[in-house]
């Protein structure tokens, strides 16, 4: 049985434990989020030990090499001695610059930075509120275009911090926030290729600076962005998209409605159904192409299998899942 | 000295190739897709990889208990010989699809064969 030792203390494993779990169950006050070794907001520092592979997956070999790893997902085999990091080592500062309200339940919050930001359209930050929540948004700016960080958040029921961004941020509140983290986004490596990109919800905003980053690297092959929303209003930045579409031949945005009326979805020129069973429909041989899945994970799963049967290889299919903490227990709205 | 099978059929290239073909055979095969996890696909493809390295002569660390573990609770939940050929059938697809000769083919499924008992816990 592996031991672990964090703040002078020393910790048995049960089997099947993580190290988060066991360090909690003592009665430590670790900061977590998404509990899947995704959004990194648990992230620690071994002093002593080599953390499992697994618990590394998805940080930079910078940071792998400098013993960070994710408690969340961490089955050590040999003894650990942790180290919290600091916040200094981990979260920087950000000044809300705008905050616009898109319709009833999505806002668009841009975000300042004191020193710039070097990321990539498409990965997320974790932003932290003073009460010490945190949760995870993609970014929809391109640092080629555009000199703040573009969020878009979607208040939902019972979330803590949308809810709060909605209704109470301000236009000057200082943040922390910490990143960039991510692999879902352009690599400009093959600018032939076509590309699909299947989004639903906010799930827009990485998609969204993911087809401008690519457009504005050059991409020359087709890009097929199909966006999906139960309903006429959650297909928001449609007019965005649409003059990306007149700007670029190679670039079509095809919004997907799949509980409206006809006479609804006629007006909005939207396809009927899914965005990931329109898309899939229309595309029947994926070999070769890039693909970008973002949104709600039940969306994502599927997309991904149906893409892989499509004949797209799962190193080319990547994915931005939303993780929902606050959601999981409650009933759809 | 004649080369390993492993060299013989391309080694790491090979499997390459292979595992997407197989993985998706056996995903678009309803009588046995359900014991092929779709929550965690790169995981799952992972291990696909690991199992046709071993099949294909290559370097491995599987001993016969790992199969055991690994099967126990798909054995549970039903995994039976005729599941096994199945997903051996498709791994002979797999091959033939990308022009493996016959002798080396022989061999793969060999050994593939040959954790039969430990896959299905007898």
């Amino acid at each position: 049985m592996a031991h672990i030792k964090f703040a002078a203390r020393q910790h048995d494993l049960t089997p099947d434990e993580t190290v988060l779990e066991c360090l909690e169950r003592a009665g430590h006050d670790i900061p977590f989020s998404c509990r899947t070794g995704v959004c990194l907001t648990c992230l620690m520092r071994v002093s002593t030990g080599t953390p499992p592979s697994p618990s590394q997956a998805g940080l930079r070999e910078s940071q792998k090499e400098q013993g960070y790893f994710l408690p969340c997902v961490c089955h050590p085999s040999e003894d650990l001695e942790l180290v919290s990091p600091s916040d200094a080592e981990l979260y920087g500062r950000a000044i809300v610059s705008e905050v616009t309200h898109l319709n009833d339940s999505i806002c668009r919050v841009r975000l300042r930075t004191a020193t710039p930001l070097f990321y990539h359209a498409g990965q997320f930050i974790n932003l932290r509120r003073d009460d010490g929540v945190v949760r995870s948004y993609s970014l929809a700016s391109v640092p080629r275009l555009d000199d703040t960080l573009e969020l878009h958040i979607k208040r939902l029921g019972g979330g803590k911090m949308s809810n709060w961004i909605y209704n109470d941020l301000a236009v000057g509140t200082a943040m922390d926030m910490q990143g960039p983290n991510g692999d879902c986004y352009y690599i400009g490596m093959e600018p032939a290729r076509p590309l699909l990109l299947i989004g639903n919800g906010t799930g827009l905003a990485p998609l969204y600076g993911i087809a401008r980053d690519a457009l504005v690297d050059g991409h020359k092959g087709p890009m097929y962005l199909y966006h999906g929303s139960r309903t006429a209003k959650g297909l928001y930045y449609g007019d965005e998209l649409t003059a990306l579409a007149r700007e670029h031949e190679n670039f079509h945005y095809i919004p997907c409605l799949s509980g409206e009326e006809d006479d609804v979805r006629g007006a909005l020129g939207a396809e009927q159904g899914r965005a990931e069973a329109v898309a899939m429909t229309a595309h029947s041989d994926l070999a070769g192409w890039g693909i970008y899945l973002c949104g709600y994970p039940p969306m994502v799963l599927t997309a991904k299998k149906l893409a892989f049967l499509a004949g797209a290889a799962l190193h080319d299919i990547l994915a931005d899942p939303y993780e929902m903490q606050d959601l999981r227990r409650i009933p759809r709205e | 000295m004649p080369d390993s099978l492993y060299e013989r059929i391309g080694g790491a290239d090979a499997v390459d190739a292979a595992v997407d073909l197989f993985y998706r055979k056996v995903l678009t095969d309803a009588d046995v897709s359900h014991f092929f996890d779709t929550t965690d696909m790169d995981g799952q493809r992972a291990k696909q990889k690991s199992f046709l390295t071993m099949a294909f002569g290559g370097p491995h660390e599987y001993t016969g208990q790992d199969m055991r573990t690994a099967h126990a609770k798909l054995v549970e939940d039903g995994l039976n010989d005729s599941h096994f050929d199945k997903v051996a059938g498709h791994l002979q697809a797999t091959l033939e699809e990308l022009g493996v000769d016959a002798g080396a083919i022989g061999e793969v499924m060999a050994i593939a064969g040959s954790t039969r008992d430990d896959v299905l816990n007898r």
